[in-house]
């Protein structure tokens, strides 16, 4: 711990034991980020799945309170159903999988409500947000993000030190996901609660009705895909293997430059 | 680094023994304010749990939204039904004269009424959504008794817990607890945009329970037990919406 120097506090601090022999390179994500990613994942993957599932039991979607096979919808996914009452040109209906799909996505759901909520708190008192996620101020110039973003767009491998924080886009990105995105999923599954909304109809009334909520909900969902897909997509193309193992163990092959 | 390592094992030790203690506590006391599902078992029981206790914690006395009339969906939407029983058929032939609901259970007279009795009792009517767990929804406007009002008058006993309600046809029932039973806005239902209910919507007589999905308004409601426990009926799980794998608690 004596080489930690100008090392972050949290990293070397979180050093797991297993990465003693290993003390002078300190953990590239602490435990606590390392643990709440991989659950949010699971959650997330689990959420994915059984939402599918439930959408294909109506895919149609509308705008306002109501919406059903006898009013206009807002578009329609042509895909099979796994119900009868719905007209979708295919001759066939699917099997019904609501019933475990519901108790998976709201177990899920809780589950990542409590893994995100570990995560705020060690967040805001660890400085993980200020350190790791909040951009600075210079960042965000329009030079330097038109920069950050022609190098993204063609796909340059980052550099070795570049292992060592986040760039601008990047950090950008997360704090989207984890302060806009993740919110709004949140707001707008409640908002479809019939019990909730009972104790607060704001909750739905803002969004513009039940039905809005759900089509939201489905909007928002679609755009969490899109950041795993690019999320996934730039973890290979800065090194599979590497980043893998920095969000598994914490460690990184290289060490840490100092610029 | 040993030093550190003593202090973080025994935090780990300390938070784990206040987790596992703090989860012990949590469960003792979420059973006695009855905040325990009959489906609290298996591996959803830990979301199931979360989701009933969480929701009558916020909603005990919540109202469901009501909308204007100009908001009542047309056409009305009506349900994909498998075909009546017999039975139910030749009791539709005699304009349901002969329907009749059955009270018992955990009640000081358990009674018979029938469609005549129930309509006598005051008419309360609301303009709900019913949502479907599927997604879609309608909004209509609902006539009948309060369900509370049918429970005050057979006198349930102080340890009611739940409302088991019966469908006519076979196979069909569920279960609310007495927060849900005795909210105001839980009606058995025999009317419906002006009108009497039509049979494709649950006509004669239907539960309504609108804080919750529409599975849990079961349609052709021709029994009500009243009781204090539900390991009795079924699987012990609460209705038939668990054993066919869907949960007991439908408010979200």
């Amino acid at each position: 711990m004596a080489t930690s120097g100008s090392m972050p506090l949290e990293a070397s601090v979180r050093t797991p034991a297993s990465a003693v022999p290993a003390a002078a390179i300190p953990s590239r994500h602490s435990a606590l980020v390392r643990v709440t990613h991989w659950i949010t994942f699971l959650c997330f993957l689990a959420l994915l799945v059984s939402g599918i599932e439930i959408v294909i039991s109506h895919p149609r979607f509308y705008w306002g309170e109501t919406g059903n096979v006898l009013t206009k919808p807002l578009f329609i996914l042509h895909i099979p159903s796994s119900r009868n009452l719905v007209p979708t040109g295919y001759g066939y209906v699917l099997p019904d999988q609501n019933g475990w799909s519901r108790y998976l996505h709201f177990q899920a759901a809780w589950i990542a409500v409590f893994t995100g909520l570990l995560y705020l708190i060690y967040g805001v008192f660890s400085g993980h947000f200020r350190r790791n996620l909040f951009p600075a101020g210079a960042d965000l110039s329009w030079g330097a993000l038109s920069s950050d973003c022609a190098k993204h767009l063609r796909f340059k491998r980052p550099s070795a030190s570049e292992a060592w924080s986040y760039n601008t886009l990047q950090r950008v990105s997360y704090l989207v996901v984890i302060f806009i995105l993740f919110p709004l999923v949140i707001w707008t599954g409640l908002a479809m609660s019939l019990a909730f909304v009972s104790a607060f109809p704001a909750t739905v009334t803002l969004l513009g009705g039940e039905q809005s909520a759900r089509t939201l909900h489905f909007f928002v969902s679609i755009a969490l895909v899109v950041f795993l897909v690019v999320h996934v997509v730039m973890v290979c193309v800065a090194g599979f293997r590497s980043r893998m193992r920095a969000m598994i163990t914490g460690r990184v092959a290289a060490p840490k430059e100092r610029p | 680094m040993s030093k550190l390592s003593r202090r973080k094992l025994i935090q780990a030790g300390l938070a784990t023994a206040a987790g596992a203690s703090g989860i012990g506590i949590a469960a003792h006391l979420a059973a006695k304010y009855g905040l325990v599902p009959p489906d609290h078992r298996g591996i959803w029981g830990l979301g199931e749990t979360l989701d009933y206790a969480t929701q009558r914690l916020l909603t005990r006395h919540s109202l469901a939204r009501e909308f204007p009339r100009s908001m009542i969906s047309k056409p009305p939407m009506v349900n994909e039904l498998a075909p009546p029983s017999d039975a139910f058929k030749s009791l539709q032939a005699g304009g349901f004269a002969d329907w009749r609901l059955t009270v018992d259970g955990m009640v000081a007279k358990p009674t018979t009424f029938s469609l005549a009795q129930l309509k006598s009792y005051p008419s309360r009517s609301q303009i709900t959504i019913l949502a479907c767990e599927e997604g879609w929804s309608y909004i209509a406007e609902w006539i009948g008794v309060p369900l509370s009002h049918v429970l005050d008058a057979v006198g349930i006993l102080p340890e009611a817990k739940y409302i088991v309600y019966h469908s006519f046809e076979p196979d069909w029932w569920d279960s609310i607890d007495m927060a849900d039973a005795l909210h105001p806005q839980t009606f058995l239902a025999y009317g419906m945009n002006g009108d009497d209910l039509p049979v494709g919507n649950g006509g004669p007589l239907r539960m309504r329970v609108p804080r919750q999905l529409g599975y849990k308004s079961v349609k052709f409601v021709a029994h009500l037990t009243v009781t204090d426990s539900m390991k009795k009926f079924g699987k012990g799980l609460g209705s038939a919406a668990p054993e066919a794998g869907y949960a007991w608690y439908a408010g979200i």
